[in-house]
């Protein structure tokens, strides 16, 4: 068996988020290191590939689900992925994103692109996804394996959560992670 | 002398004097109850439900802020039951309103998000309500923010019992309760107001603060409050 056919196959995620729990799991430094002999990051933002791939271990998704193409790659995602983690606040509660929710999408669309806006004013319609009525958690949407909460979640809570993961254990979070 | 009286509180053997609730016994024996609107020189209400407690022979849970310890009770203040209630209530909370932590004045200094991680909370199993909630900045110094109210109610009788002002009530039924000043004037009109800043300092969360802060930045003195109750003699 090569080396590569043993890495775990993991994934990132980036839905309606700010990219800081990106800028967390890469703050992980020097464990970093330690892990990127053990795992293959097959998708996200931080690689190239277009398609969500099939048959993924892990896939750590940031962001709260706002859009209709939030929706459809968290579906997918979850249809292929074993394992989907929450990874903080905007995935876990709403967060930022979910501050909209009290606004009409419309309302809320028009006094962004139209009010007071003197450079040809309109809502962008081609290229943009259709915003939901509410920004909401994962968990509200699919079944989500574990929650890892924070804005952003500690570095060090990130690496052990993968470490756990790789080592075969389900890592128990409880009272060490906070919201916000 | 006060008569003194035997109880157990989690097996152990304890004497308190008569008139202490089960809260304050167990918290005199190094057993802390958690709560959100029990504060040391108010008045208990058992508003929150979180301080709730297994008494043998007694199939309801009962609140330990407002329940008198007495007489050969034996009081369980700790268990997998409890928990699991605890975990609810502060999740409900935490659905009910917008208690974004991420952007709040009272982040990392607020009493909910810090039961919230001691209960092991990691997400909220209830569908959350995104009610639009007022924010009355109208007060010259103090803001009021309904999006994190949980309606404990501290503010209503630190301002009636210690300031003797009585700005605060809650008006509205169930989930539609809401803080009020005066007779639902604005807190900027309240006439009865003295600007003392009691309600700001004893509220739990970044619902009440004061007006300048930015993310973190409300360290709040809940504490200076209930020495003054102390030494007022008011406190058991």
């Amino acid at each position: 068996m090569s080396e590569t056919a043993v890495k775990a196959r993991v994934a990132t995620a980036w839905l309606d988020g700010c990219s800081g729990c990106h800028m967390s799991l890469l703050d992980i430094d020097e464990a970093l290191a330690a892990l990127a002999g053990r795992i293959s990051l097959v998708f996200g933002p931080l690689v190239d590939a277009q398609e969500f791939p099939e048959q993924v271990d892990v896939t750590l998704v940031e962001g709260a689900v706002s859009s209709q193409d939030d929706v459809r790659l968290l579906q997918t995602i979850r249809q292929r992925t074993k394992l989907l983690i929450a990874l903080g606040d905007c995935a876990v509660t709403g967060n930022v994103p979910s501050m909209r929710n009290g606004i009409p999408v419309k309302r809320l669309l028009e006094s962004i692109y139209i009010q007071g806006v003197t450079t040809a004013p309109g809502v962008p319609k081609i290229g943009v996804p259709s915003l939901l009525k509410h920004a909401s958690p994962l968990h509200e949407s699919v079944r989500v394996d574990l929650h890892v909460p924070g804005c952003p979640p500690k570095a060090e809570a990130i690496a052990f959560v993968l470490k756990e993961l790789l080592d075969g254990r389900k890592p128990d979070l409880a009272g060490q992670v906070k919201f916000g | 002398m006060a008569n003194m009286i035997s109880l157990r509180i989690d097996g152990e053997l304890v004497r308190v004097e008569e008139g202490h609730t089960i809260f304050q016994a167990a918290e005199a024996f190094g057993k802390p109850i958690p709560g959100l609107c029990q504060m040391k020189g108010l008045s208990p209400v058992g508003a929150c439900r979180l301080c709730v407690v297994e008494l043998a022979g007694v199939n309801r849970l009962l609140p330990s802020c407002t329940t008198p310890a007495q007489e050969g009770m034996s009081v369980t203040t700790q268990s997998a039951r409890l928990r699991s209630y605890r975990r609810m209530i502060v999740e409900l909370l935490l659905a009910e309103r917008n208690h974004i932590c991420a952007v709040c004045v009272s982040n990392n200094h607020c009493e909910l998000q810090a039961l919230a991680q001691k209960l092991g909370v990691t997400h909220v199993r209830y569908t959350y309500a995104y009610r639009s909630f007022p924010v009355d900045t109208t007060h010259p110094r103090f803001v009021l923010d309904h999006n994190r109210c949980i309606l404990c109610t501290r503010c209503v009788r630190v301002c009636a019992e210690m300031e003797g002002a009585h700005v605060w009530d809650v008006a509205g039924r169930g989930v539609g309760s809401r803080l009020v000043s005066e007779l639902n004037r604005s807190w900027g009109q309240s006439s009865s107001c003295t600007s003392c800043g009691k309600c700001v300092q004893v509220c739990p969360t970044g619902a009440l603060a004061e007006k300048g802060c930015a993310v973190e930045e409300m360290i709040k003195r809940g504490q200076s409050i209930s020495r003054l109750a102390e030494s007022r003699g008011g406190v058991l």
